[in-house]
């Protein structure tokens, strides 16, 4: 007799759910998505507001007079760069000095793992050089950044730009922080190096020469990429670290700062619509967030600003586009849009936190936060939670029918078959699984000079072929695990490993979004239909393939093409496989470079997790 | 002869006459019944970008001392330093107006109170007198039972509180408890109770005391606004209701005969945006007999008198060459007094372990008289 609950009322619930189970899990899958469809459509968004007290609204003056200057500078800049073959440090250094800022440089140098093909870059050392304007009434015990990445042959007018702002900000008493100056060279290791070196830790085995100056704790920073004298166009970029995205009020802060000066401003290289009521202005918004959602669940940085955010420091990438369109903006009209930004940063009194940290962006001036987003997550969660009580209910059910129906003597039999199913038979394919895990993530690293050796291949080749051959090598385990089991092809068997790796899987995937919620979301569409329907009773050719098909690798895959077509740059089969391959390798190397734990994840947790459905489904 | 009889007479006429023009004048100097006035200016916000709660609360402070009330009758209390804030790019100004056209900062400014000091405690104490026998006449409201004093506030507010400095308010019911008490102690004559945050009028709504007239910038359930921006500074300059309230008292001068209706009339709703409130139940004039000046001037009660006075010579006759005394400063800082120093007598206490011995002493010879087994009735 239940004391808080009517046990008929459970069992009748209970009844409820294993009977229903099925068509409830589909309307809880179809519910998901469409929720998370419903997202970007505009009368379910919030319209960006600025909630710092401090920053109040966009009232400051901007009188910012030297952007033909700064263009001037920047040519110097470029010529210095082509002159010495890389960043001119010299040069650099003289200038700022004679703007009156104090100056450091600072070296670092970094073996990658295996040699990058997209930057063609493999032992890297390089300098970077920094600026400080100290504030002149204030203690320095807070500070400002804006950097611009030195990129051969690119990024030439960001630096003029930033030389320029350096100038006019040193001639103004109103700065209450000091402001760096920074350029970085070998953009993300570059300032991988710096921020190591400011905060004094060392995450990622990088070697680099201590700061000799410092500004305080950073509150904000910028970074820019400009390469042309006059723009069309300032995209603004968010996505950071292991998809981690800065306040929104920074981004608030932009967009106000666009409308007064009156600079066309895109998120995702995405111009606003208004018309959010057609079908086209929906699907532009789908669109935008769909392209938020893929980056931030990459977890690579996608601006020099992404590594700033792991320190707690909330930093946005502001690019310059110039694309065909009439109405050109030059670069006073930069200057001064940054003047404006900077000295409402001034006013702040502490770090950025009253707006939201976790949103995703349908269009510049419409948001998403977490509260909304979320439940469309929890509904395909739920289906494993459904699943759950389904296979437990089931063996429960099933024991007690076998009790009431059947003689003592037949009871005990039926009990002592049903203990036989130990632990041992669940714990050996978590332990295979896991440990085939382990060797997707070491193995490819460790075993390129071999690979090579054997293989006419480069070396990033041999690291992501040897990924995708242990990959490929797992599949092949149920059919080997078997001779390990006991307790093999035993009803309960399976149902108890199912039972293990539907809650690992909700575990993780609920861990995972809590973090990076894109990761989360994507990898819960494809992996929580494989964990509710997969049995070893499904035929087994078509199961297989669909399992292939929804596993982490192939979703990899689908997603390079998706976003290709999202970005309008739609790719041939050849090309998107080499592109695939390519983000394998960036993917290995942002893990050793900068810390990202995309790669891990997958190749730790959520391979294994997938391979138990995978040793579900060729139980027997 | 007769004509200067006459004209004697017509002097000794014109001069009664003006002696009697002068008792009628007279008279209306003396309706209020206050001899001296006070004023106590608060603003209890801090932060750069309450700039204007500064701004406020010194432009009523400039009017006040125009209109003739010392520094020495002034508590001015600022919770923050605006001038000299690292973000303000004039630093020693605080301007009221945009395009910095009124400073009023000014170079002659006296704060009282300052920054951390603004509390809630330190203000009820000002206003109750109950402060500690250290604190400087500067910091104290010394008024009697013949004072006017003004009491402005400015801040952040709510229905029923307003907040000092970001960590704690202060009730209605608190302030009205205090003015209560300032009248049992006779420590004012009439009040003016001027506020300007947002919900005001719920401030003075607990008000039970008599001879107090209230103002405030809004009423219940509305925000009291900025009134204008200045670009170059980048924050807002001052509220709407004290931003008229200057200019109205801008046209005040010490003889202006302007009553307290023409200073409920300040900054209507078209203006305000808000609805400024008033109270006037408690006091005990009309308050069109109230003139402006009673409370924010300083004017100066004259007693026309006919007697005459004798006074003693107070200079006495000097035997022989005047003493020439030599004069010396005072040493600020006596450091050679400060290291010589002999160290303060302390109270004697006996040492340490003096008491322990007694005791121990007293035990021995308490055993040794009778006898050891009487331990035990001790462990």
């Amino acid at each position: 007799m239940g004391l808080l609950s009517d046990p008929n009322r459970r069992r009748a619930l209970i009844s409820l759910l294993t009977r229903l189970n099925t068509p409830i899990c589909l309307v809880c899958y179809m519910a998901g998505v469409a929720w998370f469809m419903g997202l970007a459509f505009e009368p379910f968004t919030l319209r960006t507001y600025m909630s710092e007290n401090a920053m109040g609204s966009t009232m400051v003056e901007e009188r910012f007079p030297a952007g033909e200057r700064a263009l001037a500078t920047g040519r110097e800049f470029a010529a210095h760069k082509k002159k010495v073959g890389g960043m001119p440090v010299d040069w650099l250094v003289k200038t700022m000095q004679a703007r009156g800022l104090e100056v450091f440089t600072q070296s670092f140098s970094r073996t990658l793992p295996f040699p990058d093909e997209n930057k063609e870059r493999y032992m890297v050392k390089g300098t970077n050089v920094y600026g400080i304007l100290r504030a002149p009434r204030a203690p320095r015990t807070e500070a400002l950044v804006l950097s611009a990445p030195c990129s051969p042959g690119d990024n030439n007018q960001a630096v003029g730009l930033l030389l320029g702002l350096a100038q006019y900000f040193r001639n103004q008493i109103y700065w209450a922080k000091d402001i760096i100056f920074l350029v970085n060279e070998h953009d993300l290791i570059g300032m991988q190096a710096w921020l190591e070196g400011y905060h004094h830790t060392n995450t990622t085995g990088m070697d680099w020469s201590p700061l000799q100056g410092r500004g305080g704790s950073i509150q904000a920073a910028l970074s820019l990429e400009l390469s042309s004298d006059v723009i069309t166009s300032l995209d603004l970029v968010l996505e950071g670290l292991n998809g981690q995205l800065p306040n929104l009020d920074l981004a608030n802060l932009f967009y106000a700062f666009c409308q007064k000066i009156g600079v066309l401003c895109t998120i995702q290289g995405k111009l606003q619509r208004n018309d959010w009521d057609s079908v086209s202005g929906y699907s532009h918004a789908v669109q935008t967030m769909m392209l938020m959602v893929m980056k931030q669940a990459s977890g690579r940085p996608w601006g020099d600003h992404g590594l700033f955010l792991r320190y707690h420091i909330e930093a946005a990438t502001i690019k310059g586009i110039n694309s065909f369109r009439q109405y050109k903006t030059d670069a006073t009209t930069i200057g001064r849009l940054l003047e404006g930004m900077y000295r409402k940063l001034n006013n702040l009194l502490e770090r950025l936190h009253q707006s939201y940290f976790f949103y995703l962006m349908p269009s510049l001036s419409h948001f998403v936060s977490i509260g909304y987003y979320m439940p469309a997550f929890g509904l395909l969660t739920v289906i494993l939670l459904l699943r759950e009580t389904h296979i437990f209910t089931g063996r429960y059910l099933s024991i007690y029918s076998a009790c009431i129906g059947n003689s003592p003597l037949l009871i005990k039999y039926v009990s002592s078959q049903q203990s036989s199913p130990g632990v041992l038979s669940v714990l050996t394919p978590l332990v295979i699984s896991h440990l085939t895990g382990v060797a997707l993530y070491t193995l490819p690293i460790r075993f390129q000079e071999m690979a090579v050796e054997h293989f006419p291949v480069s070396e990033t080749e041999a690291v992501v072929l040897t990924a995708i051959a242990v990959y490929t090598a797992g599949l092949a385990l149920p059919h080997n695990t078997h001779r390990f089991l006991s307790g093999e092809g035993t009803e309960q068997g399976w149902r108890v490993l199912k039972l293990v790796a539907v809650l690992y899987l909700a575990v993780l995937l609920g861990c995972t979004a809590l973090i990076n919620f894109s990761l989360g979301f994507i990898l819960a569409l494809t992996l929580v239909p494989v964990a509710a329907f997969v049995t070893p009773h499904i035929p087994k050719v078509l199961s297989a393939f669909i399992l292939v098909i929804l596993s982490p690798a192939c979703t990899l895959l689908f997603s390079v093409f998706f976003f290709q077509e999202l970005q309008e740059m739609p790719v041939s089969f050849q090309d998107g496989w080499l592109l695939y391959l390519s983000v394998i390798s960036q993917g290995i190397l942002d893990h050793f470079l900068y810390g990202s734990l995309v790669y891990p994840l997958i190749a730790l947790l959520v391979y294994p997790c997938w391979l138990l459905f995978w040793n579900i489904l060729f139980w027997k | 002869w007769l004509f200067r009889v006459e004209t004697t007479l017509n002097m000794f006429i014109y001069s009664s006459s003006f002696t009697y023009f002068f008792q009628d004048n007279a008279g209306q100097f003396f309706s209020s019944g206050h001899t001296n006035n006070w004023a106590v200016l608060v603003c209890t916000s801090r932060f750069w970008f309450n700039y204007r709660h500064v701004a406020n609360t010194l432009s009523v402070y400039r009017s006040v001392k125009r209109l003739g009330i010392p520094d020495s009758h002034i508590v001015l209390m600022l919770a923050d330093d605006m001038a000299c804030n690292h973000r303000n790019p004039k630093p020693a100004t605080v301007f009221s107006h945009k395009n910095m056209e009124l400073n009023v900062y000014g170079d002659d400014v006296e704060v009282d109170y300052r920054g951390y000091e603004v509390t809630v405690e330190n203000f009820l104490r000002v206003l109750t007198g109950r402060l500690p026998p250290s604190t400087p006449r500067s910091k104290r409201l010394l008024s009697d039972d013949r004072s006017n004093i003004l009491i402005y506030l400015t801040g952040h507010g709510g229905n029923g509180f307003l907040k000092f400095q970001d960590s704690e308010e202060i009730s209605n019911v608190e302030l009205a408890d205090a003015f209560e008490q300032m009248w049992q102690k006779r420590r004012y004559n009439e009040l003016l109770f001027i506020i300007d945050t947002c919900q005001g009028a719920s401030m003075y709504e607990r008000f039970y005391s008599p001879n107090l007239m209230a103002l405030a910038s809004s009423q219940v359930g509305e925000d009291s606004l900025s009134h204008q921006p200045d670009l170059a500074i980048g924050v807002h300059l001052m509220d709407r209701y004290t931003f008229y309230l200057l200019e109205f008292l801008e046209d005040i001068h010490p003889a202006s005969k302007t009553n307290m209706n023409d200073l409920f009339k300040v900054c209507p709703k078209s203006q305000c945006v808000s609805t400024p409130g008033h109270r006037t139940d408690l006091f005990l004039r009309d308050p069109g007999s109230v003139l402006i000046t009673d409370f924010f001037g300083s004017v100066r009660k004259v007693e026309i008198t006919m007697e005459t006075i004798n006074l003693t010579d107070p200079i006495n006759a000097v035997n022989g060459e005047l003493q020439k005394e030599t004069y010396s400063y005072v040493d600020q800082l006596p450091v050679s007094e400060i290291i010589h120093q002999k160290p303060k007598q302390k109270d004697w206490h006996p040492p340490d372990g003096f008491i322990l011995g007694l005791w121990t002493l007293i035990l021995l010879v308490f055993f040794k008289t009778y006898g050891i087994k009487h331990l035990k009735h001790i462990f």
